[in-house]
């Protein structure tokens, strides 16, 4: 056993409205740059949609993630290093930057500076790589919203396997939910393996999946290596990006951007141990539907006196043990089980997890004949069909996620019972396999989410990086010369080499 | 004039290539990249990259292999200098339409397409541009060589080659009588060995890197990097703790569930 913690975020879909303002601020502080219009490390989709890229979800197009071979190795989809190796000179799975839209902007000067004329001025749309007129927008980063689009485009959606789609068609049956999007920081992560250069890696102290930007040579493999399509080739630098889960905010104990201003407060970030021995153990399960399961078996408790013992040995300090113990995210994955890996068939054992969103009675007629089991109604008549989202969180597992809205309708309904009635029923609690207490302490966590609910992040120790006495005096972030003391020694040309300091490879 | 271009020129060229190799690895790598332009625009990319980079490789080892091994080595392992030759004419000729044909696509995508071009440098035409001419150059001394297959010039250029890495005095005057065409191409190469530094070029050195980085020295897929001063100590195994087995504690995954009731 070797402990590791991970920076983790779960997203409470029910409670996601689809304002965007995480893609937004998100857009804000990382990509409103050349090169990177295009790439939104956060977006949200509308579902059922093919999403942003279009498709992205269907593997067998775009090879991300990883198979079990028939030998039962586990490597990347798009081959093993040899096969990527022999791609590097033209990658045959990279998305066309088509797939995700062209980036544009709008000619807003000229709506003041026209000369008078018959017609109102107006702004027209102008390429922002080519800076030339664009005449019809074909796609845009959120094309689908609020069920954008015909239903036959929309219902490629790879979710619908399994499902007899044609009904959801029909304005009577139709459903919506919102996905946010963010790199997962997965545990497995199939971009860093998929990088000849060695340049993307993950974080040994937080788990975060950095690019290292000098590293980066531009050979893209990891741009189709990543299944969830969350690592955006910069055209203008020639280097991959993603998102950092806004390392700096979170080494100072911060939320990142998107969940700082999340109107919803649907986002949750916390600390997860998790046994680093048993990654690929846990990534290379023989069925895909075992993999979520497998990804709960290598959490490993931070309550358990043991676990905590192996942390303090594996180097892990104190406040982010105590951290782990009150973690958010432990308590929706592991002892609630109602937050599910997005995916988890791509084998990269994800980090960003989601609580399913409940949805409507399908059908008002069938509500009182068969739909409601007591208080509650039945949650395979709900709206959106369990098999679409299990095919979206437990590779088409249906029973765990019947489990978790099973147990938010029940915090409803006790909830109601408790407010309006001033009962404490403990038999609807008891139905979902949960007590009065566990439900109470999910409707503080899950519906009033408080910031410290929500955001329980230790900060970094910096004392393990650096000695903070050198920073005395010091010029800060600085590159080049600008901090140059005239002292020779360390670079080529004299200067100190690396103003930041760079995390080391490890063994 | 031929002294200067083909006896001190090349150690200019040289030495400009590996200073300034060094300089921009170590001042400035976060410009060392292929500036790969597949992302926007896939079309003619690759059929014409994969073609113009398998002739160019063939090509550039042809080139490394025929000029810089010692004469003796042919003699020795029997090879005529005729044989040598037309090895080199077909290898090399085969190798160089592929480069030309791949090569022209690429130019042709690059010079017409609008996002391509806008988001070209001047060096991205440009080193493109020169790599072409002197494919079509070295495909031109083919037509030379044709006439006087026993190999004789071929062997002056590997007297020269090598004399320029032995610092040979005279290594200019063994080509002195070489025809022009040879010596546009030694000259032209000898260019793009002097721009090699400030273009995209340089990813060829950390292509030639990569297949030992990605293979030899990275054990498995994953990369994990530390910012740890001191590193952690090397242990395996649960640490075992004294209340551990006092309290009974459930294991880890199966004791997460959230039972009803205590």
């Amino acid at each position: 056993m070797r402990v590791r913690a991970q920076i983790g975020m779960v997203l409470n879909l029910d409670k996601c409205i689809g304002c965007h303002t995480c893609s937004v601020t998100c857009k804000n502080v990382w990509t409103s740059r050349d090169g990177v219009e295009y790439a939104w490390f956060n977006n949200v989709e509308t579902k059922p949609g093919t999403g942003y890229p279009t498709d992205w979800e269907n593997q067998k197009r775009w090879k991300g993630g990883w198979e079990r071979t028939r030998s039962g190795k586990l490597q990347p989809r798009q081959g093993s290093k040899w096969r990527i190796l022999a791609n590097i000179f033209a990658n045959p799975d990279l998305p066309e930057i088509d797939d995700y839209y062209e980036p544009f902007d709008f000619d807003y000067d000229h709506l003041q500076s026209a000369p008078e004329m018959e017609a109102f001025p107006t702004a027209r749309a102008r390429s922002q790589v080519t800076g030339k007129r664009i005449e019809k927008i074909e796609k845009g980063p959120n094309w689908e919203e609020i069920l954008g689009g015909e239903f036959s485009k929309r219902s490629q959606d790879y979710n619908f396997e399994g499902v007899q789609k044609e009904i959801y068609g029909e304005y009577e049956n139709t459903f919506m939910m919102y996905l946010p999007r963010l790199c997962e920081h997965c545990l497995n992560p199939s971009c860093a393996a998929s990088c000849p250069s060695g340049a993307i890696y993950k974080r040994e102290e937080d788990g975060i999946v950095l690019i290292d930007q000098e590293k980066c040579r531009g050979w893209r493999m990891c741009v189709s290596g990543c299944p969830y399509k969350k690592v955006y080739y910069n055209w203008s630098t020639g280097k991959s990006e993603k998102c950092t889960l806004c390392y700096p905010r979170i080494e100072s104990g911060n939320p990142t951007v998107c969940s700082e201003t999340c109107v919803g407060r649907i986002r949750y970030i916390g600390v997860m141990l998790y046994d680093a021995d048993r990654i690929e153990e846990a990534a290379n399960v023989a069925d895909t539907k075992d993999l979520y399961d497998a990804q709960l078996g290598i959490f490993l408790d931070p309550h358990d006196p043991e676990v905590v013992e192996t942390a303090r040995a594996d180097g892990i300090p104190g406040d982010w043990i105590k951290a782990a113990q009150e973690s958010p995210i432990w308590k929706m994955a592991m002892e609630w089980k109602v937050a599910f890996p997005l995916h988890p068939e791509y084998r990269t054992l994800p980090m960003v997890w989601y609580i399913p969103p409940l949805s409507p009675i399908q059908n008002a007629a069938e509500a009182g004949a068969i739909g409601m089991e007591g208080a509650m109604p039945d949650v395979r008549n709900l709206r959106i069909p369990l098999r679409y989202l299990a095919n979206m969180l437990t590779a088409g597992d249906e029973a765990p996620i019947a489990q978790a809205l099973e147990r938010m309708l029940a915090m409803r309904s006790y909830m109601r019972t408790k407010t309006l009635e001033g009962v404490n029923d403990e038999g609807i609690a008891a139905r979902a396999g949960l007590s009065g207490r566990v439900i109470e302490d999910m409707y503080r966590i899950m519906a009033l989410a408080d910031y410290e609910d929500r955001f329980v992040i230790p900060t970094t120790h910096r004392e393990e990086v650096e000695d903070a006495y050198d920073l005395r005096g010091d010029c800060g972030f600085t590159d080049g010369n600008g901090c140059s003391t005239g002292i020779s020694g360390g670079s080529l040309f004299g200067g100190t080499r690396r103003p930041l300091k760079m995390p080391a490879e490890m063994q | 004039m031929h002294d200067f271009l083909f006896g001190i020129f090349p150690y200019i060229a040289l030495g400009v290539a590996i200073m300034g190799t060094i300089a921009r690895y170590e001042r400035d790598q976060f410009t060392w990249k292929t500036s790969s332009s597949q992302l926007l625009r896939r079309r003619q990319l690759v059929v014409g990259s994969i073609l113009f980079h398998v002739g160019v490789l063939v090509i550039f080892f042809g080139h490394l292999v025929g000029l810089l091994t010692p004469i003796q080595v042919f003699e020795i392992i029997g090879i005529s200098h005729g044989a040598k030759q037309m090895l080199a004419l077909v290898v090399g000729g085969i190798a160089g339409v592929m480069a030309l044909i791949g090569g022209g696509m690429l130019f042709h995508r690059r010079w017409t397409d609008p996002r391509i071009r806008q988001t070209s440098s001047f060096w991205d035409i440009t080193i493109l541009a020169l790599l072409l001419v002197q494919l079509v150059l070295g495909l031109g001394t083919i037509l030379v060589s044709i006439d006087h297959l026993d190999g004789h010039e071929m062997v002056t250029f590997m007297y020269w080659a090598q004399g320029i890495f032995t610092f040979d005095p005279a290594a200019a005057s063994y080509i002195a009588d070489a025809a022009l065409v040879f010596k546009l191409h030694l000259l032209l190469g000898l260019v793009i060995i002097l721009v090699f530094p400030f273009t995209r070029l340089v990813h060829v050195l950390s292509g030639f890197a990569v297949p030992f980085r990605y293979l030899l020295t990275r054990p498995g897929y994953q990369v994990v990097r530390s910012r740890r001063s001191t590193p952690l100590p090397k242990r395996s195994g649960p640490v075992s703790s004294r209340q551990a087995t006092a309290e009974s504690k459930p294991a880890p995954p199966s004791g997460a569930a959230a039972g009803p009731a205590e």
